[in-house]
């Protein structure tokens, strides 16, 4: 590490994993709650019964503090980008552009315009104008969630763009092919229906809480039914969502995928492992090697869900390190040479270039475009430090399906309870919806850790690792602002935790209506 | 050409700035009859405080920004970092 500050680098890991975790914590509430209140909303301007006006107005009270604690969180981590991620920022830059503009002007002002006729509107514009606002806020927090997960989709599954090397930056080719590529799709619509889920789980816990405290029941059971019924749909579409990114990671990002399922040597009929723990077990060619110390698997269930073959071989770790002849897989030993030979021509290049040598750096330049697809590999010598960290991709990995699998029984039962039983008496099915709540935040959490942890030491895969991309500053200034952020943050989090605690046991003293 | 000198002379701009007037008075209406809103607005306007008069002033210069005039020595300087190979070792 002759070269570069480690701990500057896993600092401003740390600080950008803090922000982005908090900033999660507000936002997939606001995705999902927005079209719930969207419904809620248009059930009271269609039946004009005034219950369903009261039921939103409380779900927006507490949308509108969750808005507000959480609006422009995520500025912070743009702030980063130019602090402390200045060579991946000026790397990608014009990639990054166009969709982050197109976040600010279209959907940040559809939002923040909407949101105030959303709060204000009651009694001061027609009905119909309202709920269209309604939508409108829905539809436009959303469409600012599409952009951000477009840009991070490309960090995944860079497509669309060229690499000019006079400029060092990535030019985008093709706007479609960066919108529309399946890993953006995909994303986008995984994510939001996880949000879905998280706010459905959120309407029914507190709806739980009400129900467990007897107070409001019939309020309670309606925003119940809502809740399920949205998180039961939003469920199985996350679940379908969840099934094709698994297969998309397997074929962009397959050390990822072998790192979510511990797969160390691959085989065909892979089975999955469905609970499993791993313990370390160092060798002398990976210091950080892992295995199961028990594991429970379901036969060809891997296989079958990366590649829809129940035979078919998912490569492990030490297959993608040592290559693989006959599933042709390149070794990471050949790329890592490819890495240094395009990092290599793109040096000689640009002093090729600055001596004008034109034949010298058209040389150079051609043979830093054959490599350039694994330039990022260039930068290390031992290829196990760019296994990512199995263990933690994979309890992450896991912890989220499981919950996610849970999640749809709950729906279900409460779905049944409410129609064919009597809810208010299952208080355990009330007590499971409730301690759902922090569940759906954990789950939400561990998604983003398989994404992020799991995809290291990318930034930009294959083309940029993380220790390349920080700027050149003061590990200690890092520091400093790592506490700050800890701390507003945690102040932040209290704060809308302990408002919503007020609003709604305030609400629970209303009578019956 | 006709020009407008006041609103009752013309039309268009006197429905303009009603329509103006009705819109600020929706929101100072709106405003003025928040309850848990004004705690959170409060809550915001200190959260951009601290995010834009402090952490961005003190904590987060653009660091290619302040360090370099022109694109063309940020785009060298960018060159120059991605092309030191060995980091690793």
């Amino acid at each position: 590490m002759e070269n570069f500050d480690m701990a500057l680098v896993d600092w401003s890991r740390a600080q950008f994993g803090l922000t982005a975790m908090y900033h999660w914590i507000f936002v997939p509430l606001t995705l999902g709650l927005s079209f719930i209140i969207a419904i809620m909303m248009s059930i009271y301007v269609r039946t004009g019964d005034e219950l369903w006006k009261k039921i939103t107005k409380f779900w927006m009270t507490l949308f509108g503090i969750n808005f507000a604690i959480g609006v422009a969180t995520g500025i912070i981590l743009e702030f980063e980008f130019g602090t402390n991620w200045s060579n991946y920022s000026w790397f990608v830059g014009d990639i990054f552009g166009a969709p982050l503009a197109i976040e600010g002007i279209l959907a940040f002002f559809l939002e923040s315009t909407f949101i105030a006729i959303l709060f204000f509107g009651w009694g001061r514009v027609s009905k119909k104008f309202h709920l269209v606002s309604a939508w409108l806020v829905a539809i436009g927090s959303n469409l600012s969630a599409l952009w951000i997960l477009v840009a991070n989709a490309w960090m995944q599954n860079p497509v669309g763009m060229t690499f000019n090397p006079d400029t060092a930056r990535n030019e985008m080719t093709n706007f479609w092919d960066v919108l529309l590529s399946p890993t953006a799709v995909n994303k986008f619509l995984h994510t939001i229906t996880s949000a879905y889920v998280l706010s459905a789980i959120f309407v029914i816990g507190i709806s739980a809480w009400f129900i467990l405290k007897k107070r409001r029941i019939i309020f309670a059971k309606r925003s119940m039914l809502i809740g399920a019924v949205f998180g039961l749909l939003s469920t199985l579409f996350m679940l379908m969502t969840g099934d094709e990114s698994a297969r998309q990671v397997f074929r962009d990002q397959p050390m990822k995928f072998a790192a979510m399922e511990g797969l160390y040597d691959g085989e065909a009929n892979a089975p999955l492992v469905v609970i499993g723990f791993m313990q370390k077990k160092p060798t002398s060619e990976n210091p950080k090697n892992a295995d199961f110390a028990f594991k429970l698997e379901i036969p060809n269930l891997l296989s079958y869900m990366a590649a829809l073959d129940p035979n078919a071989f998912v490569p492990g770790i030490h297959d993608l390190i040592r290559g693989n002849e006959e599933y042709g897989i390149i070794s990471y030993y050949e790329k890592i040479n490819m890495g240094k030979i395009a990092i290599t021509a793109l040096s000689n290049y640009k002093e090729a270039k600055e001596n004008g040598d034109k034949a010298l750096a058209s040389i150079e330049l051609q043979k830093f475009r054959d490599n350039y697809k694994y330039f990022g590999y260039g930068y290390y010598n031992d290829p196990y430090n760019m296994v990512p960290n199995v263990p933690l991709t994979f309890y992450a990995f896991h912890t989220m399906v499981g919950i996610g699998v849970l999640f749809l029984l709950v729906f279900i039962f409460v779905i049944y309870f409410l129609f064919k039983k009597d809810i208010v008496r299952a208080r355990w099915l009330n007590y499971i919806a409730l301690w759902s709540i922090p569940l759906a935040y954990i789950a939400s959490q561990a998604g983003w850790m398989v994404a992020e942890f799991g995809r290291q030491p990318w930034v930009v895969q294959d083309l940029m690792p993380t220790l390349s991309a920080v700027s050149n500053i003061d590990h200690k200034s890092v520091i400093i602002t790592f506490v700050i952020f800890a701390i507003t943050f945690t102040t932040l989090l209290i704060a809308e935790i302990k408002i919503m605690l007020t609003q709604i046991v305030k609400h629970s003293k209303i009578e019956e209506d | 050409m006709y020009i407008c000198y006041t609103f009752a002379k013309c039309p268009a701009l006197s429905i303009s700035m009603n329509i103006f007037r009705k819109i600020l008075q929706f929101y100072i209406d709106g405003f003025r009859d928040m309850k848990v809103g004004k705690k959170l607005w409060l809550i915001i306007l200190i959260k951009l405080f601290i995010m834009f008069a402090i952490l961005k002033v003190f904590f987060f210069p653009n660091f290619l920004q302040t360090n370099f005039d022109t694109d063309e020595e940020r785009g060298d300087y960018v060159l120059e970092q991605i092309t030191k190979t060995n980091k690793e070792e």
